[in-house]
């Protein structure tokens, strides 16, 4: 029997992807990022002066992320805070952007980034990256390129990418493997992460996917982001 | 608390041309010691050292309500904490991002590789399930607390006994450890995390290799299947790279398994 996905969608198919750039005035640069039914804001504040003082880092600036999910962005309401699932996500979405900017032009300065989730369906962590770094961008930090991140995965035995909660949860056969993997525009892999059971040759099939994934959603956020210099 | 800048440029020299500082290779590991019943109150104990690094891991249960997406099903708290006893880079205080990311990255390491049969630890569907404490702490930090700390899970999970259960006071008896252990499966699962260093990789770096280290892969896996990874710190990896440090683990995991299995219960 041929696999089906849930929603129909081919194995390598993305849900509707939309990129906005410039929606919170306020704030230096900010952007969102939407696939399907899962909605990232960001919004980046900086580079400013690093408090307190003996944070400072007199080589390079400091990128700081903050990842929060909205209490109401999932069915069961969740407790509003920083969970230790977000403080983790924080992190990796620190590790993933830093190698895409110059900080080493900002010392002692710190650049703060602050993502929400106002809807999630999976994937949060990897549109939440992908909105921060083009906030990044819109906020005129010097960087080398942007970072795309995508979900990449396996249902039963299959090869797929940009999973929703409904494949997440897949049980049947093998389950589901989830990977999020973020990229620099010249290929180079930023962050991975992978829960579930994959065998070595799959998953080096599921990087080959993400890279391929990758490439789309850096033209999605490139075109936003020309889109603001239009109007501008 | 960092590596003085001297050392770590003669560890890289030595290293870029294959050689490590203890005479090790690159893949190889320091000695493994497993020991169990470090707290005769916990209901499985292990003390693990990787040469001079050492975690104590402990295992305690009790019975609460299930989750609402799980009625049926046991639950598993995997928690670390990096005592300021192990180091003197370590703070007092709420854990930080390090101690949050290791008890994290463990934690999918057991439960994505469906090691636990979390069905079997239901006493009655929706009402109520055996929760499974993981607790790691390290005692001391010469590096790669991460490997050790998986191993030590495992083999605490692997030593423990489910306490015995007062159904009708809906009581746990504490030190009234029954002879049944926990339903787990047969493979278990290993946390191998490889670093890279200059145009070099490495694994179970020592306090100063892992200052050293640009980034670092970590791959949970089971009898060859990989079932979780985590990529840590900020530095970039070609794709090739990837691929590189994915086929070094699997060999590893090998090598780590034969070395740990003697000890396992």
């Amino acid at each position: 029997m041929e696999f089906k996905r849930p929603d129909g969608r081919k194995p390598d198919e993305f849900r509707k992807i939309k990129a906005l750039v410039g929606i919170i005035p306020n704030a230096d640069g900010s952007a969102m990022f939407q696939t399907g039914d899962t909605i990232a804001i960001a919004a980046v504040y900086g580079p400013k002066k690093m408090h307190p003082q003996h944070q400072q880092n007199p080589e390079k600036g400091t990128l700081r992320c903050n990842y929060n999910m909205l209490s109401f962005s999932v069915s069961e309401r969740i407790k509003p805070g920083p969970s230790r699932r977000s403080q983790e996500i924080s992190k990796i979405t620190e590790w993933a952007l830093e190698p895409s900017l110059m900080l080493d032009k900002y010392p002692n300065a710190v650049i703060d980034v602050f993502i929400h989730i106002l809807q999630a369906d999976a994937g949060t962590r990897c549109a939440g990256i992908n909105a921060a770094s083009i906030a990044l961008a819109h906020a005129g930090i010097p960087m080398k390129g942007l970072v795309s991140s995508i979900s990449v995965g396996k249902l039963d035995k299959t090869i797929v990418v940009d999973l929703t909660k409904s494949e997440e949860d897949w049980e049947e056969g093998e389950g589901a493997t989830d990977i999020p993997i973020s990229m620099t525009d010249d290929g180079k892999i930023t962050h991975m992460q992978l829960d579930g059971n994959i065998s070595t040759k799959q998953l080096k099939e599921a990087i080959e996917l993400a890279r391929k994934s990758c490439k789309k959603i850096y033209e999605v956020q490139k075109k936003a982001l020309k889109e603001t210099i239009k109007e501008e | 608390m960092t590596t003085p800048n001297l050392n770590a440029e003669r560890i890289k020299k030595s290293l870029e041309k294959g050689k490590r500082f203890d005479g090790r290779k690159l893949e190889e590991f320091r000695d493994i010691t497993i020991e169990y019943d470090v707290s005769k109150k916990a209901e499985g104990s292990v003390k693990v050292k990787i040469g001079n690094t050492e975690v104590v891991v402990g295992i305690k249960m009790d019975v609460s309500a299930p989750y609402p997406d799980s009625l049926d099903k046991g639950n598993l708290i995997v928690s670390a904490e990096l005592l300021p006893l192990s180091s003197q880079r370590f703070e007092s205080g709420p854990p930080r991002i390090e101690a949050i990311e290791l008890g994290r990255v463990i934690d999918r390491g057991i439960r994505e590789s469906k090691f636990i049969k979390f069905d079997k630890l239901c006493i009655e569907p929706g009402e109520k399930v055996w929760t499974v404490f993981v607790d790691i702490y390290s005692i001391n930090d010469d590096g790669n607390l991460l490997d050790a700390a998986g191993i030590g899970a495992v083999a605490a999970l692997k030593a423990a006994r489910i306490p015995k259960y007062d159904k009708e006071a809906g009581k746990v008896l504490y030190g009234e450890l029954t002879k049944e252990k926990l339903p787990l499966e047969k493979d278990i699962p290993i946390v191998i995390t490889s670093h890279k260093i200059g145009n070099k990789v490495i694994v179970d770096p020592t306090r100063e290799e892992e200052d050293i280290s640009e980034t670092r892969l970590t791959i949970g896996s089971s009898n060859g299947n990989i079932s979780s990874i985590q990529k840590g710190d900020s530095s970039a990896l070609t794709i090739e790279e990837t691929l590189n440090m994915i086929d070094l683990i699997e060999m590893v995991e090998r090598e780590v398994f034969k070395k740990i299995e003697k000890f396992l219960k």
